[in-house]
């Protein structure tokens, strides 16, 4: 399993860069991952979309969709794509110590 | 008596009234089937219309040939189902109470979630073609196409059927090439997706094949709205696409009693245990086919092998066993790619499409994700297989419920 530093800190990451232990996730390695991704500033509007993220992987289990965080978390579609431009919920998870959102069936 | 309901008399729920008449005790449990509709559509086929190579007469046959004996078929509306009553209540009144309810409502699209697609453009030149309506009016429509930007759009995943709109598009281009009008036409493929298919092999081949086919794959296009009236789509991150006939498969969701009745997620599919197919807010409720929140494919061949998982573990629930995790999220799909030939992919929760033979070893006869002519005859093939032997629930000769890794290429 490949490391990274982030943050000064150690953690687990995947190929692609996803951290792959929840656990190790803090706020300041949210920030440095942010600034990696050119995220830059994270405002509170961004942090709710963390948060949210977060809070729904652990009591789903999966990674929300756009429609749920739209339907559940209260962020339409379009301040989405404001945020986080180009992908938003592959970098916000990313930035949230999640694993990627797998639009996969 | 006890009862057992099945809501839907679709590809699944169809399976398993069959199963289950020969499985259960007829002097212990009654079965009853439910579904409003009249025609059983065999929705493959569907894709076959637009460029008149089937009719509606080849895809339509009657659901009520399909239901076996000794169960009995309502044909009415679902208003409201109501786990703490054990009852479905219908939309004439009637009431069904049950001690087993299995849903089998699937999934259809809902062109109204997406701002500006049902409107003025709507099957003028806006079409879908998950639909018998949608697939004949695209019919009218290609006969009279000269050229221009012929776009195909996948709005948002989950979907019946995921190789549906790949499908399409490359039909499409082998019409357009039929019709001395391929140099006239561009051809655009928009997905949500950062690749052409939702499993990355797989993706890798079709992909390649767009490319050799000219066709403009878009990627990551996230659909807010339609613009009817100047023909062009535009994604939330301001990207504009534009059409003179666009073919969309729109947003797919569980069926309207689901979300009446409390039952689905955010796009009316039922939580459903990933291997046993219980209900995971209901022990007596169980979920096939299109109708779960399942990561397979919405697929007939998926509901046929999770039929077989469903009728053993409905005979462990009625006799107090434990349920088997047996469905391990098996697809088998043949991949329609224009010009008489086709792919065959079979994959699972845990392995992605591989090369290989199918479903032998070395003489296949078919080829695992390979254009072949052979594929292409077992697609036309698999119309009388579904109509004949999938619906009544018989075996598949050599093909296994759960996956199989014979005659396959897997990496070292």
């Amino acid at each position: 399993m490949p490391t990274a530093e982030i943050a000064g800190v150690t953690v687990d990451v995947n190929e692609e860069g996803f951290m792959t232990e929840p656990g190790q996730w803090t706020r300041a390695i949210g920030e440095a991952i942010a600034a990696e991704l050119e995220i830059t500033p994270m405002t509170e509007a961004h942090w709710k979309l963390i948060d949210f993220l977060q809070k729904d992987y652990a009591e789903q289990g999966q990674m929300p969709s756009i429609r749920r965080v739209k339907n559940a978390g209260g962020i339409p579609t379009k301040e989405l794509y404001g945020l986080f431009p180009d992908g938003p919920l592959k970098k916000a998870s990313r930035i949230a110590g999640l694993p990627k959102p797998s639009s996969c069936i | 008596m006890k009862q057992l309901v099945i809501l839907g008399a679709g590809t699944a729920g169809t399976m398993m009234a069959n199963h289950l008449a020969r499985k259960l005790d007829k002097k212990e449990w009654a079965l009853t089937i439910v579904d409003e509709h009249s025609t059983h559509y065999y929705q493959p086929g569907f894709l076959f219309i637009p460029f008149g190579m089937y009719d509606e007469k080849d895809v339509s046959k009657p659901k009520a040939a399909f239901i076996p004996k000794g169960v009995t078929h309502v044909q009415e509306a679902i208003d409201l189902i109501k786990p703490e009553d054990r009852e479905v209540l219908l939309k004439n009144g009637d009431k069904l109470p049950y001690d087993i309810l299995i849903i089998a409502t699937g999934a259809k699209i809902v062109p109204g979630e997406t701002e500006g697609m049902l409107g003025d453009g709507w099957r003028r030149d806006i079409f879908d073609f998950y639909t018998i309506e949608g697939a004949r009016a695209l019919r009218e429509r290609v006969r009279s196409w000269k050229g221009g930007n012929l776009v195909v759009h996948l709005n948002e995943m989950p979907v019946k059927c995921p190789v549906a709109p790949l499908e399409l598009t490359l039909m499409a281009e082998a019409f357009c090439t039929r019709q001395g009008v391929r140099k006239k036409t561009e051809i655009h493929y928009l997905s949500p997706l950062s690749e052409p298919f939702t499993k990355h092999n797989c993706a890798v081949v079709l992909g390649d094949m767009l490319d050799g086919k000219r066709i403009n794959f878009v990627a990551d296009f996230q659909c807010e709205r339609i613009d009817p009236e100047n023909r062009k789509l535009v994604s939330f991150d301001g990207r504009e696409i534009e059409y003179d006939l666009l073919v969309t498969v729109p947003t797919n969701m569980g069926d309207p009693c689901i979300a009446r009745s409390g039952l689905g997620d955010d796009l009316n599919f039922v939580p459903t245990d990933m291997h046993t197919l219980q209900s995971k807010a209901h022990e007596n409720i169980f979920v096939i086919g299109d109708a779960t929140n399942l990561p397979s494919s919405k697929a007939g061949s998926v509901a046929h092998f999770q039929a077989d998982v469903l009728t053993e573990n409905i005979q462990r629930f009625i006799a107090g066993q434990p349920l088997e995790p047996g469905f391990d999220g098996h697809a088998n799909c043949f991949i329609e790619s224009g010009h008489n030939k086709a792919f065959l992919i079979d994959f699972n929760y845990e392995v992605e499409p591989v090369e290989g033979s199918f479903p032998l070893p070395v003489v296949g006869p078919f080829k695992l994700l390979k254009e072949t002519w052979i594929n292409h005859m077992g697609k036309l093939a698999f119309r009388w297989i579904y109509w004949n032997m999938l619906l009544k629930g018989l075996p598949m000769p050599g093909i296994s419920t759960r996956m199989s890794m014979v005659g396959k290429k897997t990496a070292k």
